[in-house]
């Protein structure tokens, strides 16, 4: 094996050694690329592993469990003797704090991202924008701090105040605060994928809607918006994937109780908060238990997944039609 | 102020409406229902952009109120504990540094190596090299707590068996955020202009050495931001450290051995997983410690997105200058 001088120069010594295409295979060039090729798999590798340590334990787990009650049962009692796997509440858990933080993240994201992208001044914009990136930065146990100190206290607080309210929010765990704390981390996320989406339509469109005249408004509702559609809803979705994948917030926050109900003001309990309460260092492999983690997890990866792949499409279009 | 919305056209083609609309201004332009319309949607833009902001600030005071009584040099010098009155924070902060040298020492490499095979050798039309680049950007969007399943089930038990040790979590840690260094450093590689490969080639460099001595060097900064931003990312994650650390309270830093492989053979725990057991406890001395520990965490991160953020702009500049 030949590995190349690593100081080589860049005129060759003399004029006889000058030849036009390749004068010998260079191996160490080889060799380089394809190390360089292993790293770009090890992604891949990645992938796989995940897949098979979950589709392990999740195979051993539909031995035991009929898939049925799993899918269909509604009471989810893992752990307790006799237990019980239905995993309806938790995934209803998981969607009902999901969609509460949407309900924030989607006006308020797009509303900032119609901001930088239509109306901010480049002075404001170079301001802002690292702000919602330190935003999107901040770890979620600090968000889920935030939650028992300040937003539990302060549902408590709103619902004293405003006694016309319906029912009364739970004070030390509830789905409520839970998605609204949740909107508030995805809000940078939804932000800046539709801002990106919202920067790559044409100016042409712009100026024709202005030139006809159309205000600042209409522009950018009418123009702008639907332009960036396919781009805005990458940003939703992968917001939505963001938010069901969300773990320390709703541990904290949401609670772990396998609460079957729709009142945003109960505690409820998500695959998540499932997986990371019960899958601490001390579970025994092969365990009832340690299987039920995988089938959730496996749960968990194929719903993001799926929604993973439709927001890289979406986004994929929206590359397509500008660029 | 001239067009007039509402009234115009149901049709779909946002051309059409706005041909619509543009014509009603002309017949009854009615400015004063026009600017309070154009009012109420600029305050709603200000409020979405002011409430994170707002948010931001009110999690930063909310911490440093809390936290305040506890911030002092006990905090670093006192171990963690299940007694509030003598509880520090040591070992998860020296654990919490063990554990991102780890992550910055494996993901660089990989990620650096990954990037330039994307985007300086592999042909992008091959159905494997397609396949890597869309695995790549699923994997960044798979939860973390995903990571954590993977780091139980394969590093610290099954065919890695290495246990809850600071290895095992760098290792879990540095996965969960290769896909985000892959692709910051993939926008480095190919922010490098094409003149500057073609110069080197031009004068006989191989494609190794046009990289090597070209395009690297050109990219460093941009792989520096996104390596920066990474382990900001991955000093605060909690959910995989839950799986894959585990013990409540360790009393002790990584043990800098030969026989520990320097410390990373050790158990370990993180200032995120600290913070996180303080909040699960119920007495409101852990929740002063959890509110100290959040702000030397903020304070952590808030330094490295400054660094990164200065580096991105000198870069840029650079750049613009060229």
């Amino acid at each position: 094996v030949t590995v190349p001088p690593p100081q080589a120069t860049a005129i060759p010594g003399s004029a006889a050694e000058r030849r036009l295409g390749i004068a010998r295979p260079r191996w160490g060039e080889r060799l380089i690329e394809a190390g360089l090729w292993l790293c770009a798999t090890v992604s891949i590798l990645v992938t796989v592993g995940i897949v098979f340590s979950l589709a392990g334990p999740t195979i051993e787990f539909f031995g035991e469990i009929p898939a049925s009650d799993f899918f269909f049962g509604t009471e989810w009692a893992p752990t307790f003797s006799p237990a019980s796997f239905g995993v309806i509440p938790i995934v209803l858990g998981t969607l009902a704090v999901t969609v509460w933080a949407m309900l924030f993240a989607i006006p308020l994201g797009l509303g900032a991202a119609i901001w930088l992208s239509e109306y901010a001044r480049p002075k404001h914009r170079r301001v802002v924008k690292p702000v919602l990136e330190v935003l999107e930065g901040i770890p979620t146990v600090a968000y889920g701090f935030f939650g028992i100190v300040f937003v539990l206290p302060l549902l408590v607080d709103i619902w004293n105040l405003l006694p016309f309210l319906p029912g009364a929010p739970n004070p030390v765990a509830n789905v409520l605060a839970g998605g609204l704390i949740l909107g508030i981390m995805i809000i940078p996320t939804v932000a800046s994928i539709s801002e990106d989406a919202m920067s790559a339509v044409p100016r042409g469109l712009r100026e024709a809607a202005y030139g006809l005249g159309a205000n600042k408004l209409q522009v950018s509702t009418r123009v702008v918006v639907p332009a960036a559609l396919s781009g805005i809803t990458a940003s939703f979705v992968l917001g939505f994937s963001r938010a069901i994948g969300e773990t320390i917030v709703v541990l904290l926050v949401v609670g772990l109780i396998p609460n079957l109900t729709i009142d945003p003001l109960e505690p409820m309990q998500t695959m998540t908060a499932f997986i990371a309460s019960t899958g601490t260092g001390d579970i025994a492999t092969g365990s009832i238990t340690y299987k039920t983690i995988f089938a959730v997890g496996s749960l968990l990866f194929a719903v993001t997944f799926v929604v993973n792949m439709i927001s890289i499409r979406l986004v994929r279009k929206y590359r397509q039609v500008y660029d | 102020m001239t067009g007039r919305s509402g009234r115009a056209g149901r049709s779909r083609d946002p051309r059409e409406e706005i041909v619509a609309s543009a014509g009603l201004a002309v017949e009854r332009g009615s400015v004063g229902a026009d600017r309070a319309k154009q009012l109420v949607f600029k305050a709603f833009l200000l409020f979405s952009v002011g409430i994170g902001i707002a948010m931001l600030i009110t999690l930063i005071v909310t911490a440093f109120i809390d936290g305040l009584p506890r911030l002092g040099i006990d905090l670093f010098t006192e171990m963690p504990s299940s007694t509030p009155g003598d509880a520090g924070l040591q070992s998860a902060i020296v654990g919490s540094i063990f554990l991102m040298v780890g992550v910055a020492a494996i993901t660089l490499p990989l990620a650096v190596g990954a990037a330039i095979y994307l985007e300086e050798y592999a042909d992008s039309e091959r159905w494997w090299n397609k396949l890597v680049e869309i695995n790549i950007q699923n994997l960044a969007a798979v939860p973390s707590i995903v990571y954590g399943i993977l780091g139980l089930a394969f590093i610290v038990r099954g065919p890695l068996s290495l246990g809850p040790v600071v290895l095992a979590g760098s290792l879990t840690l540095a996965l969960l955020v290769l896909p985000t260094v892959i692709l910051a450093s993939r926008e480095a590689v190919r922010a490098v202009p094409d003149s500057i490969r073609q110069g080197a080639m031009a004068l006989g460099a191989t494609r190794w050495q046009t990289v090597r001595h070209q395009v690297l060097p050109a990219a460093v900064p941009g792989i520096a931001t996104g390596m920066i931003l990474a382990l900001s990312r991955a000093i605060g994650e909690t959910a995989p450290l839950l799986l894959v650390g585990g013990v409540t309270f360790i009393t002790f830093n990584p043990d800098v051995d030969v026989s520990t492989w320097f410390g990373f053979e050790s158990p370990f725990t993180a200032l995120p997983l600290t913070i996180f057991n303080y909040l699960s406890r119920p007495q409101e001395e852990f929740r002063v410690l959890a509110a100290a520990g959040v702000i030397v965490l903020l304070i952590v991160l808030l330094a490295m997105n400054s660094i990164a953020i200065y580096i991105r702009n000198r870069y840029r500049k650079r750049l613009e200058q060229n």
